[in-house]
């Protein structure tokens, strides 16, 4: 390769880095919420699918993207709704409700897509890319930031509310507080168990959304399991990130490096290794991810653990 | 209530009293599991009548229609021979307080293990070639199960996350294998060579593809059980899981403890692997299990994570998934519908155990 | 005084369960009073308080405040009627800062934080006003068990009160720390405060009460003026006998040393220097006593004794030979005993049997184990035999431990590790958390111990409980033994200014090692 092709490579390398980190920006940043009130939700990947289908059935319905993008958080947050009842209400294990949840998640989508969709083998219009005017044109930057869909853009806004959110409202700090100390916000007139509903609901919204990105942004199919682990890399993210957003856009950047690389590097000829190493790459730095960023410093006291009011 | 409850008490001996509290808590724990299958099924039944399915289909056909001759419960009991291997081995894990969510991978490692050795050592007899193909299912899946146990122990990786990166990789290891180094060069389709016929598992009764899989998987649950209640590192185990300061202060090697418990889990995964490859295809193929591995964690944990209820759980399963079949091909209802039902039996097993012990309370 | 009192409670019940936390107590407070709330553990008293603060709704009563009939269904309604309360275990969130804390909960939950200058500006100047030497800006986890107190107080002063209720202050307190917090509860009253006071140390609470009101059982006992009552007299009240102070004990005979610790250091299990230095003998027929604040070492050098924490220097002997580094279960086998701090975290395990409990270190040895199977029979046999022996009220071996209780499970730790026949016993808070009853037995049954000739190191914040049965007592203080003294409470003075870490005053023992 040449100077000028590597430059390309890496623009387009770098561009799909963030399109592919979408998904995993909003998981994670959802995730965040929820781990910072103290509930673990394992199930992200099921509410992924969730979200992921539920975009796709109402996108194919009504051709709004917009719709769709809408009825993917509607559908995560429900399956929110459950685990937050399960985990929360009834104090059920939240490990346990998490993998109930997967399993719901994938069964309930490949069981109506299957009926439904499966047959018409058709796909949908995607969110288009918006060139942004003058930055676009910009050489090989231009092609890696400016020419993105609006939902790719939409990671930073939510990036940056997330965090102005989390340390600058009354509701963040508050959340911040049931994760550490329950009790404390108890007594100072929180409601714990709805802070914790609600940090559930934002976290599966997100997630629901992150989901329906796959099929409204990124593929205009609907395929079974087709967050294939996103969810559960979602959680390594948080744990990178130290369950701060902004660090969460930035390692899931990293993660959207990895798919792309495995992409892209699938399409070179020249290329020896097998593709399979490539598929394998997003799981190999999760576990790589898990074990240099060491230790539990940063969690949440009660993390996974349910609350008993008097 | 209350007070009839008390006005029992006075009347009874106490001797009848322990006999009366014991039997009804016992009454309630049985209760526990059977009410959730049941919502599980109403909830199918409801999911499929929505759909424009026939409801009751969930009965006659996912429970009732497999039985229909001595052939079809033998493929009942074909499948519920890895479910009961990995059911009962994640009961280990569990009680041990270890979230192995990676008896997928462990299974496809162990049927890679058991294709390597099937595959090749021409010419030992069956008496050796077919248990050793079980050993290295075995030892394989252990071995798996062990890297997230060591990566838990020395560097407090969360085994949730890591068993089922695991997961991933070894499927993605096993679509490489045959489609390369392992594939088999005269066939089209990605597959491995055939095994040896001195590796294959014997079968109980020769016109039936019915294997002493299901044996072994029965003798091993009771062995485990036993194990975890009667032996003193189960003992070890189970304070483990319940208090590991407790462990410490008594002297007990947290970590040592904690990976014997997941490598038993692996250990029982990839023998369930072995047995796909040796007992049922013969070679090794991309998809060799339609997610036995996650469809345990529902057995353990519908079995209350005792190994010897998790053969009646894992024989429930079979059925349920063979029944899935039958309608699948007689209804047109998608199969995962059975992952729809298991996702729901986990959670009716949590609310019912939690309306148990307020009701324990209560009583 | 005043004809009507500022808080007047009455015939209150509370019931948790089976327990009868309060029953139909009636209370009044005065305006402007330090009132004392005297009890032992489990009295109630706690638990009567956080019904005056919301914390807990009663069952049946009343609660008049400031004359009009009162019920709060939430701490907060409560902090709103200017009624603030100090808990024993800190309502601070760890990992926000000490002004987060004290906005916590206030305003809509959708409010933009951006008057931070203001609330802190506001700490300053009350911080300033008590002398409480707090920082705004400063994060709970860095602080100090005493900083994060004057917090708690601080935090109720912010939110504006007439009424405060400290919960057991003083039990993670240095006499001299304490008698700076009754200080400041003078000066509280002096700005027209009232102040409610919970302990169970008679000095303290006839130092600084106006009235006394005694708890026992749920019940209240009896409100006294300090003027009119003496220590013993409070003591009798509370625990509803002549307290025996002393138990009956004859003079120790030291042997041979059983346990050397030399200059052992190491550090917390978060890193930091914890033991700088340690030496120290046991002698077999004695109790040596190790007394101090808590958080100075104490918890690390029992970990170190156990092998439950690596060694950075020194050495530990034990019968002659090095243990240094050895792991748990090798020390356990060298017939050292442990009965750890805190029982429930480390002592026992739960869910689990009593049989299951007794077999906990030798769940592989015989006769509990043959060839790596459980021997139920001699298990039964054995905890049936301890049960027996040490009077431990249970229904059958097979029952869960946490049916009994707290004096229960401990007189099963004590009475699983003393049959394990050892050389050295290792305690640390052998009291803590149990009645009167199994408290006399367990220190009894050490003193019996000391007369076999067992070597016993007993690590406590429990000064009565070092007096009633050490030889002698040593005093940590910041990972260091500052002291020796022997068990006479004249000289208390000493103690508690060792405990503070001044040396100056008292005389150095030659150290042993």
């Amino acid at each position: 390769m040449d100077d000028m092709m590597l430059l390309t490579f890496l623009a387009t390398l770098a561009g799909a880095a963030w399109r592919l980190a979408t998904p995993l920006i909003f998981a994670s940043i959802g995730e965040i919420f929820s781990e910072r009130a103290g509930v673990l939700n394992i199930g992200l990947e099921g509410t992924m699918l969730v979200g992921a289908f539920c975009g796709f059935a109402t996108a194919f319905a009504t051709d709004s993207v917009l719709l769709g993008l809408i009825a993917g958080i509607a559908g995560g947050m429900v399956f929110g709704l459950i685990f937050a009842f399960f985990t929360i209400t009834i104090k059920a294990d939240q490990i346990v409700v998490g993998a109930a949840l997967n399993l719901l998640g994938l069964g309930l989508t490949a069981f109506l897509f299957r009926t439904y969709y499966v047959s018409t083998g058709k796909g949908i219009e995607i969110a288009q890319p918006i060139n942004i005017p003058w930055l676009s044109d910009l050489p090989f930057i231009g092609e890696a930031f400016f020419r993105q869909n609006l939902i790719v853009y939409s990671t930073i806004l939510v990036t940056i509310l997330a965090a102005l959110v989390l340390y600058r409202t009354s509701f963040g700090l508050t959340l911040r507080a049931v994760g550490e100390h329950p009790r404390a916000a108890d007594v100072a007139g929180r409601n714990v168990a709805a802070y914790r509903y609600s940090a559930v609901l934002v976290g599966t919204g997100l997630a629901g959304l992150g989901g329906a990105f796959l099929t409204l942004g990124h593929s205009n199919q609907f395929v079974e399991g087709i967050t294939s682990g996103r969810g559960f890399i979602a959680l390594a993210v948080v744990v990178f990130a130290r369950w701060s957003p902004i660090g969460a856009f930035f390692v899931s950047l990293l993660f959207g490096l990895f798919y792309a690389l495995q992409l892209m590097l699938q399409a070179q000829a020249s290329i020896v290794v097998p593709y399979q190493l490539l598929q394998a790459l997003p799981y190999i730095m999760t576990i790589i991810t898990l074990v240099v960023v060491r230790g539990k410093g940063a969690a949440p006291s009660k993390l996974g653990q349910p609350y008993d009011m008097r | 209530m209350e007070q009839v409850n008390q006005g029992r008490e006075n009347v009874y001996p106490q001797a009848a009293q322990a006999f009366y509290r014991t039997l009804s808590q016992a009454a309630i724990s049985a209760a526990t599991p059977i009410a959730a299958v049941l919502v599980a099924l109403a909830f199918g039944a409801a999911l499929l009548w929505v759909n424009g399915f026939n409801g009751s289909d969930v009965v006659t056909v996912m429970i009732f229609g497999s039985f229909q001759d001595m052939r079809s419960v033998g493929e009942i009991l074909l499948k519920a021979t890895p479910l009961i291997l990995i059911g009962a081995g994640l009961c280990v894990a569990f009680r041990c307080s270890i979230w192995n969510i990676g008896a997928e991978g462990q299974l496809y490692v162990g049927a890679i293990a058991a294709t390597l050795v099937g595959t090749n050592l021409e010419g030992l007899s069956v008496w050796v070639h077919a248990p050793l193909v079980m050993l290295a299912g075995a030892v394989a899946g252990a071995a798996w199960a062990g890297i997230a146990g060591y990566l838990k122990v020395r560097f407090q990786a969360s085994e949730i996350v890591t068993t089922i990166m695991l997961n991933y990789i070894a499927i993605i290891l096993t679509s490489y294998l045959v489609t390369g180094p392992m594939k088999d060069a005269s066939a089209a389709y990605p597959q491995s060579a055939r095994l040896l016929r001195e590796a294959w598992t014997p079968r109980i009764v020769s016109d039936m593809r019915l294997h002493i899989g299901i044996l072994v998987a029965v003798v091993l649950a009771v062995a485990l059980y036993i194990f975890l209640q009667k032996s003193s590192r189960g003992f070890a185990l189970r304070v483990v899981g319940l208090n590991p300061h407790a462990a410490r202060y008594a002297g007990m090697n947290v970590k040592r403890n904690v990976m014997i418990a997941i490598c038993i889990s692996g250990a029982m995964a990839g023998l369930a692997g072995a047995f796909e490859v040796a007992g049922v295809t013969h070679r090794l193929y991309q998809n060799i299990s339609p997610g036995y591995g996650f469809e345990g964690i529902a057995v353990a944990l519908l079995a209350n994570n005792n190994p010897l209820a998790a053969i009646i759980s894992g024989g429930l399963f079979a059925t349920l998934r063979s029944g899935s079949e039958v309608l699948q091909i007689t209804s047109q209802v998608p199969q995962v519908l059975v992952l729809v039902i298991q996702g729901i039996v986990i959670l009716s097993v949590v609310a019912f155990a939690k309306l148990r012990d307020t009701l324990r309370i209560v009583a | 005084m005043s004809p009507k009192p500022f808080l007047r409670i009455e015939n209150i019940r509370k019931r948790f369960g089976s327990v009868v936390a309060s029953d139909g107590v009636s209370l009044e407070i005065d305006e402007g009073e330090i009132h004392a709330l005297l009890g032992e553990n489990g009295a109630g008293k706690s638990v009567l308080m956080s019904m005056i603060c919301g914390m807990v709704r009663p069952d049946e009563g009343e609660i008049v405040y400031k004359g009009q009939s009162v019920r709060f269904n939430s701490p907060r309604e409560a902090i709103r009627q200017r009624i603030g309360m100090v808990h024993q275990h800190f309502m601070l969130v760890p990992n926000l800062t000490v002004a987060e804390n004290y906005i916590l909960g206030q305003g809509s939950a959708l409010r933009v934080i951006n008057d931070m200058d203001k609330v802190h500006a506001r700490i300053r100047e009350l911080s300033e006003r008590y002398a409480l030497d707090v920082r705004p800006e400063a994060r709970i986890e860095d602080l100090s068990v005493g900083e994060q107190q004057r917090v708690e107080i601080l935090k109720a002063l912010f939110h504006g009160i007439d009424l405060l209720i400290l919960d057991e202050p003083t039990a993670v307190l240095t006499p001299q720390e304490t008698d700076r917090l009754l200080a400041l509860m003078g000066d509280l009253v002096k700005d027209g405060k009232t102040v409610v006071f919970i302990s169970h140390k008679l000095d303290e609470v006839m130092r600084v009460s106006n009235r006394i009101s005694v708890m026992r059982d749920g019940r209240l006992v009896k409100t006294v003026n300090v003027a009119d009552t003496d220590a013993r007299g409070l003591a009798r009240m509370m625990v509803g006998r002549d307290v025996r102070m002393e138990l009956p004990r004859g003079p120790a005979a030291p042997g041979r040393i059983v346990l050397s610790i030399e200059n052992l250091a190491c550090r917390s299990e978060t890193g930091l220097p914890a033991l700088r230095g340690v030496s120290l003998d046991v002698r077999s027929g004695e109790i040596v006593g190790i007394a101090g604040v808590s958080g100075n070492g104490q918890t690390e050098l029992s970990l170190a004794l156990c092998g439950l924490l690596p060694v950075d220097s020194g050495r530990v002997v034990l019968n002659g030979q090095d243990i240094t580094g050895l792991d748990p279960a090798r020390i356990n086998a060298r017939s050292v005993a442990h009965i750890p701090e805190d029982r429930h975290k480390h002592g026992i395990v739960l869910p689990l049997s009593l049989g299951e409990n007794t077999i906990l270190q030798r769940y592989n040895e015989s006769p509990f184990a043959t060839s790596g199977m459980l021997n139920r029979r001699p298990i039964r046999e054995h905890t049936r035999d301890l049960i027996r022996r040490f009077r431990i009220k249970s229904r059958d071996v097979d029952q869960k431990i946490s049916e009994l209780s707290g004096g229960n499970q401990q007189k099963l730790v004590v009475a699983r590790e003393l049959a394990r026949n050892p050389d050295f016993i290792l305690v640390n808070q052998l009291t803590r958390g149990i009645d009167i009853g199994a408290m006399e037995f367990v220190m009894e049954e050490m003193l019996k111990q000391r007369d076999n000739g067992r070597a016993i190191l007993l690590i406590s914040t429990e000064l009565e409980e070092l007096f009633a049965i050490c030889d002698r007592i040593l005093v940590m203080f910041h990972g260091e033994i500052l002291g020796e003294l022997p068990p006479d409470r004249n000289r208390l003075d000493e103690l508690g200014l060792l405990m503070a870490g001044q040396t100056a005053n008292v005389v150095q023992p030659p150290l042993a090692g």
